[in-house]
């Protein structure tokens, strides 16, 4: 399957990005990972691309990174939409005090938008 | 509004509620009484059983969790931490509303007033459309704002208007950008 992964600079993505290398690695998916600008992260884009680089280094996983820039729901799906990708990966939301599970912008945008297939990693 | 952390609430505080216990008859004339919640056995046990019973269809973004031990483990959180009303008819708990502290580390708040709760409210099936829940949320504000509670948020499904209208009757205001969740903020005094 030809997998394509969009993360921003959240705990959320660092777990979603965990978890896509080991599935990855486990059933040998093509994978493409690509980061998007969202400038209220924890950690930037830049820092999003060296993680994502040491991790699938460390896995032994040959993935395509590359950087969005502009709006990150939009842009995600665009790109989803000019590759050939069967599956769009993405975080599966926030955990409230109380324990409410929160989607967040990007996630609404990305699920009513996407043609392709969407996963949402918990 | 004002910003306070991460969210903007109402500039004025909304206006006084009643201190539990409040006793009052539901539209469907049962006597239904709002306590503040002490969460030792067996009071502990006759919430788990309300929440055991609970229709999972009106569940809400994941909460209250399916199967005893996964509701007990989560109201044992939530007691631990936050403040609790319960709703009885007689002997069972029939609804429930609760503030959880917005920090990483409830044991180190000393004053309530300086951080923001969640706020969140369930009401079992067969005692819906009632005014409980109307009843319930002025208790628990009520008793939260004796605590010096002062900021309160809450995240509802935005297709869920007879919550929102719930809310917005007891001053909620919409509040932060809407996604699947529609936030909303209450200022108390």
């Amino acid at each position: 399957m030809n997998v394509l992964l969009g993360i921003e600079g959240s705990d959320e993505s660092m777990k979603t990005l965990r978890s896509t290398i080991e599935r990855t690695s486990d059933v040998g998916d093509e994978l493409t990972v690509a980061v998007v600008e969202k400038p209220e992260a924890k950690r930037s884009q830049a820092e999003m691309c060296e993680h994502a680089e040491t991790l699938l280094a460390e896995a032994g996983v040959d993935a395509e990174l590359t950087m969005l820039e502009g709006d990150p729901g939009s842009a995600l799906v665009e790109f989803a939409e000019r590759g050939e990708f069967d599956q769009l990966v993405i975080g599966g939301g926030t955990e409230s005090p109380m324990g409410k599970i929160r989607l967040g912008p990007i996630t609404e945008f990305v699920l009513l938008n996407a043609p392709t297939t969407v996963k949402l990693v918990r | 509004m004002t910003m306070h952390g991460t969210r903007v609430y109402p500039d004025e505080p909304a206006g006084s509620f009643p201190s539990p216990p409040v006793t009052f008859e539901d539209r469907d004339g049962r006597s239904i009484v709002v306590r503040p919640f002490e969460s030792e056995e067996p009071r502990l046990d006759a919430l788990t059983e309300m929440y055991v019973q609970f229709d999972p269809a009106d569940r809400a973004q994941g909460i209250p969790p399916t199967g005893e031990k996964r509701v007990r483990d989560w109201l044992e959180t939530i007691c631990a931490d936050g403040l609790n009303v319960a709703a009885w008819d007689d002997d069972s708990v029939i609804g429930h509303a609760t503030l959880v502290p917005d920090v990483d580390d409830p044991a180190a708040v000393d004053d309530a007033g300086e951080i923001a709760w969640e706020l969140a409210i369930f009401v079992l099936q067969e005692y819906q459309r009632a005014g409980i829940g109307t009843e319930l949320l002025e208790a628990l504000l009520g008793y939260a704002s004796e605590q010096g509670v002062e900021n309160v948020w809450l995240t509802v499904e935005r297709w869920n208007s007879p919550a929102i209208a719930l809310y917005e009757r007891v001053g909620f205001e919409v509040c932060g950008a809407e996604s699947f969740e529609q936030e909303m903020s209450i200022r108390l005094g």
